[in-house]
């Protein structure tokens, strides 16, 4: 299966903007998060089109999100992941003493995710931090 | 039905205070004014909120009231030895001043989230200075404007009518009409090469466009936008000129631009991926404005570099100062983050990640920013307010965060609220409480309440007053 590596960087979108709005727990909110945006022609390489699923995968984990076709390419190898819990869970906590973690700019690798499944937020957050609780 | 004016926003930094809404029987029926996140906040606000307060037992989060939520969240507290108390910057001034005296009151660390976002911009200011203004100073005067890594477009989506390219200033006029024009050329060239596509059934993506020299219109004598992003975004669409530069790599290009403004010669063909021809043309379109000014974001404090980007982006400022006039301000995310940092300054001294575990305030972001005590694991106890940490933090800091009991104070239903074990639901900030914020520009502004909560839905600051009372007691007869 085709591999691409990329540089990942993470930030807002307009509908995330409005889907954190309409609720955390909405359909619009889901829908804006769990989307990578990808170059066409990385697109190509990954033989994957869009809004088929793919794996992305950093040295802090791995997601499974639809791809999504960028509208204002190009920018070769370069992902883009809108913030929320899908990007957080492969970003890495490290800060280099500054007391930010670095969200932008991070190597990553992709791959199609034909059998993967996009989580649902309660999916993911029993998946990842599932906790014993009293 | 009423009709309320001159309501603020509780969204973004850019705090507009021009919203209007209509009430109808205590619900907002219609917005006016308001960008697309407003209008969706003033709409939808109510739908997926928590209106009882809830506690973990068995697993399950369970309804109670809001005294043994209260006494729960205080008992937490005050058994913890290094709680964290994080959020805070979609929240009132009034309410931050009492989370501080609760965060002394229980020795722990208060910390807001401009430590996962604007934090490496503060610590550049307390090296190097910051030479900036209001935004009015801006929309009447500027005629250089930067989107330095940042995506107003997305973020703040109305900087750009309010503040900068599309307000009608005293001095300089808006450029609306030139952009409506360039955007029927871009979605013409689109046209054609989606007509294109079908034509020859296949998908001929767009193509590098390589550019020697800057277009004619950065040389007329009016308002001008460089958007300077590793990806073209609307925003970009929407300027004169768009430098796309490869990532990481904003802190050579500052520096070459220090380089080039004071004439010095560069022995290299491109930096960030832009051939040096065309950073002289941009150094000297810099040199030559009236007043310019640079707007940055997170695309700069979190890449590599972080705070030392800042760094050269206010000493670029401040070169550019002795040739021309020039300023610098960071696009701040939430609302009240700005207010948040004034309020904890003017208490404690620090405008984040302040330690109170020694009974004073300490600042060592890197070692009292939340982030960092959450990947060692030293915090026993945790309170969110206003904020999502379990949706933004990175995994293993929130591993970190849940496993420890957690407090959260919220109107919304979020992932930290679904994953803490008191919840403490909230009225909205700005709709059905009033308070102080302080905009991007550190302006402050009054927040409206423009319908009533719920009963059982207090404000921020008495939810944390009683908090804050009930640990108090706790510690009276433990001591």
């Amino acid at each position: 299966m085709p591999k691409l590596k990329v540089i990942l960087l993470t930030g807002r979108t307009i509908d995330q903007g409005k889907g954190k709005e309409y609720g955390k727990l909405s359909r619009e909110y889901w829908e804006s998060v769990t989307i990578c945006f990808l170059d066409p022609k990385d697109l190509k390489v990954l033989e994957v089109k869009e809004d088929e699923n793919i794996k992305v995968t950093t040295k802090s984990g791995s997601v499974v999100m639809k791809a999504v076709k960028s509208a204002r390419s190009p920018h070769p190898k370069i992902a883009f992941i809108p913030y929320g819990p899908w990007a957080s869970i492969i970003m890495n906590q490290k800060t280099h003493g500054t007391g930010m973690p670095s969200l932008k700019g991070i190597s990553a690798e992709i791959e199609p995710a034909p059998k993967g499944k996009v989580l649902s937020l309660s999916e993911l957050l029993n998946k990842h931090y599932k906790v014993k609780k009293s | 039905m009423t009709i309320v004016t001159g309501v603020t926003c509780p969204v973004c930094g850019t705090f507009c205070d021009d919203i209007e809404l209509v009430v109808e029987n205590n619900v907002i029926v219609d917005v006016k004014n308001a960008c697309a996140m407003g209008a969706a906040k003033f709409l939808n606000y109510a739908t997926h909120r928590n209106l009882k307060p809830l506690i973990r037992k068995n697993g399950e989060l369970i309804e109670t009231s809001l005294n043994e939520a209260v006494g729960k969240a205080a008992k937490i507290l005050a058994d913890a030895n290094y709680p964290i108390l994080y959020g805070w910057s979609c929240t009132s001034c009034e309410a931050i001043r009492v989370g501080l005296e609760l965060a002394e009151e229980v020795g722990g660390v208060i910390d807001n989230t401009s430590t996962v976002c604007h934090g490496p911009s503060i610590l550049s200011v307390q090296d190097v200075g910051i030479v900036s203004c209001t935004l009015g100073q801006i929309r009447h005067r500027a005629d250089l404007i930067f989107y330095w890594a940042s995506n107003p477009w997305s973020a703040h989506p109305r900087h750009i009518e309010r503040y900068t390219m599309f307000t009608e200033g005293r001095f300089q006029k808006s450029t609306w009409k030139g952009y409506i024009s360039r955007l029927g050329g871009v979605l013409s060239r689109k046209r054609l090469r989606r007509a294109a596509n079908l034509v020859l059934r296949r998908d001929i993506p767009a193509t590098p466009k390589i550019e020697r020299h800057l277009p004619y219109t950065m040389f007329q004598k009016k308002r001008k936008m460089v958007v300077v992003d590793t990806r073209k975004t609307r925003t970009a669409e929407a300027a004169d000129y768009f430098l796309q530069i490869e990532p990481n790599k904003d802190y050579e290009l500052l520096q070459v631009f220090r380089m080039l403004i004071q004439n010095e010669e560069l022995n290299v063909d491109k930096v960030a991926g832009v051939p040096i021809e065309l950073l002289e043309e941009v150094a000297d379109v810099m040199l030559d404005c009236k007043l310019g000014v640079f707007f940055f974001g997170l695309g700069l404090t979190m890449s590599e570099g972080k705070h030392r980007n800042i760094d050269t982006a206010i000493s670029l400022t401040r070169d550019l100062n002795q040739r021309t006039k020039f300023l610098i301000m960071p696009m701040r995310g939430h609302y009240n983050v700005t207010g948040v940092n004034v309020v904890f300054t003017w208490q404690t001294g620090y405008p984040y990640a302040v330690d109170f575990s020694r009974g004073y305030p300490r600042y060592n972001p890197g070692e009292t920013s939340v982030i960092d005590i959450l990947s060692r694991g030293e915090s026993d106890a945790g309170l969110s307010i206003a904020s999502d940490p379990v949706a933004h933090f990175p995994r293993e800091a929130v591993q970190n965060l849940v496993k420890n009991p957690l407090i959260a104070i919220d109107p919304e239903v979020t992932p930290t609220t679904l994953m803490a074990d008191v919840v403490i639901p909230s009225s909205f900030m700005g709709i059905e409480t009033e308070g102080t914020a302080y905009r991007m520009d550190h302006v402050p502004l009054p927040l409206k309440k423009v319908v009533e909560p719920p009963k059982t839905c207090l404000s921020d600051v008495e939810i944390l007053q009683r908090i804050l009372s009930q640990v108090r007691k706790l510690r009276r007869t433990s001591n």
